[in-house]
C-alpha cells in the first residue's frame, strides 16, 4: 500500500512515487500541484489566500499563492526535480455561498486561482490543467506514481485531471 | 506570531458566560420550534489554530449542512450552524411534518426552513450579546450550503486568515432528545471586534 501523506489548510507536503497526496475539504482554498514526471517527485500546496502583501505578517508562508509555491518549489527540487520538467495542476477556488452582494471576501476563491495561475507563470512553470470555480467543495490528490490529479466532490462526481 | 490577541482564563470565561445564554436562548427557541427537548453542553470558546477548526465538526471531509449568516453591527463577524447531513434531514422531517427517514435531499422548501432555523437561533444568540453587552449586532439573511466541513468553513476561515493564524470559535452542541439532531453553532467574531467584544465585557 503506497503511503497517503495528508496535507492540511495552509499546508504543504512533498514526496517521492509511489507515494499520494492528498487534501481534503477545499472550498475557496486551491490545491497547486507540481510534477516531475521523469523522476516521479511531486508536491501539494493548499493555500487560504492569493496575496501575502494584502495581510498582516504571518509565521506561515504556505497560507498564500505568492509565498507558498517558491517555497514548495524549493523543497520539491530539494528531491531531485528538475524545474524545466515540472508541471503544475491546480484545483479548487470555489464560492461555497451565494450572496447576492458578494463581497472581495466571498469572492476569495476566484482570486486565489488567479494569483496561483499569475505565480506559476512568474515562477515559469507550465500549467497542465486546472478545475477551478463552481459552488462546490473538492478533495484533492495527487498520484506521483503517475501525475495524475484527482478532484473528488459530494456530488459533481470525481475526475482527473 | 505578529500580533495575535491573548485572552486571560477570565476574559474566556466572561466570553463562556455570554455564549451560554446566548446559545441557551437558541436552544429553548429550536426547541419550541420542533417541540421536543434540546440539551445542549457548555459552549466551547477558545483560541484555535485555523487548520484544526475542521476538526472540531468531525475532520474536513465530512457532509455537512451549513447556514451562513454575516453579523452587522459595532462587532462584526460570522455565524455559522453545522448540521451533519443526517441530523439535517432528521430536522427537515420533524420542521415539514413528515415520517422520519423520508428526507433523502433537500429540496427548495427545506432549505429555505433550514434557514429559517439559522434565523432564528442567530436572533436568539445575538439578543443575548445585546443583553450583555449593549453591542447591537443584526444578522444578514442567511444562505445555505451542502458540502464538505472543510470547504464550508473556509469561508469564515478566509477572513480570519487574513490577520492572523488563530480563530476566537464560540461553539455549542445540540442535542435533541432523541439524539437525532445535533449541531454545532459557531460564532467568529472578525478580528477587529475581538477587541470590542472583550472591552464591553469589562474584565482584565
Amino acid at each position: 500500500m503506497a503511503e497517503l501523506i495528508r496535507v492540511g489548510m495552509a499546508d504543504y507536503k512533498v514526496g517521492r512515487s509511489p507515494a499520494t497526496i492528498i487534501s481534503y475539504g477545499l472550498g475557496s482554498c486551491i490545491g497547486i500541484s507540481l510534477y516531475d514526471p521523469q523522476e516521479k517527485v511531486g508536491g501539494l500546496l493548499h493555500i487560504m489566500l492569493p496575496d501575502s502583501t494584502q495581510a498582516r505578517p504571518s509565521d506561515n508562508p504556505a497560507k498564500f499563492a505568492d509565498t507558498g509555491l517558491p517555497l514548495m518549489l524549493k523543497d520539491v527540487l530539494a528531491l531531485g526535480a528538475v524545474k524545466s520538467r515540472l508541471v503544475a495542476k491546480i484545483a479548487g477556488g470555489a464560492q461555497m455561498f451565494a450572496f447576492a452582494n458578494a463581497t472581495d471576501i466571498m469572492r476569495v476563491g476566484a482570486r486565489n486561482a488567479e494569483a496561483a495561475k499569475a505565480m506559476l507563470k512568474k515562477l515559469d512553470i507550465r500549467l497542465l490543467a486546472e478545475d477551478t470555480g463552481g459552488t462546490y467543495g473538492r478533495t484533492v490528490s495527487i498520484d506521483l506514481v503517475t501525475g495524475s490529479y484527482h478532484v473528488k466532490t459530494i456530488d459533481k462526481g470525481e475526475k482527473e485531471i | 506570531m505578529s500580533d495575535e490577541i491573548k485572552l486571560s482564563p477570565a476574559q474566556l470565561d466572561a466570553l463562556r458566560e455570554i455564549g451560554n445564554i446566548g446559545a441557551g436562548n437558541s436552544a429553548t427557541a429550536l426547541s419550541q420550534i420542533i417541540n421536543r427537548r434540546i440539551d445542549m453542553n457548555v459552549p466551547r470558546v477558545s483560541m484555535v489554530p485555523l487548520d484544526k477548526v475542521p476538526d472540531l465538526v468531525g475532520g474536513p471531509d465530512a457532509i455537512v449542512v451549513g447556514i451562513f449568516l454575516r453579523v452587522y453591527g459595532k462587532a462584526p463577524g460570522n455565524i455559522l450552524f453545522l448540521l451533519p447531513q443526517k441530523s439535517a434531514y432528521y430536522l427537515v422531517d420533524t420542521l415539514m411534518g413528515k415520517k422520519h427517514g423520508e428526507t433523502e435531499k433537500l429540496d427548495y422548501m427545506d432549505e429555505s426552513a433550514l434557514m429559517e432555523i439559522g434565523n432564528i437561533l442567530s436572533g436568539a444568540y445575538l439578543n443575548a450579546f445585546y443583553t450583555f453587552t449593549q453591542i447591537s449586532m443584526l444578522p444578514s439573511i442567511p444562505a445555505l450550503a451542502m458540502d464538505m466541513a472543510g470547504a464550508i468553513l473556509n469561508v469564515v476561515l478566509v477572513q480570519l486568515g487574513q490577520m492572523g493564524d488563530q480563530a476566537l470559535v464560540m461553539e455549542t452542541e445540540f442535542l435533541a432528545e432523541d439524539d437525532g439532531i445535533n449541531g454545532h453553532f459557531f460564532l467568529v467574531p472578525d478580528p477587529g471586534s475581538l477587541e470590542i467584544l472583550i472591552s464591553a465585557v469589562g474584565v482584565e
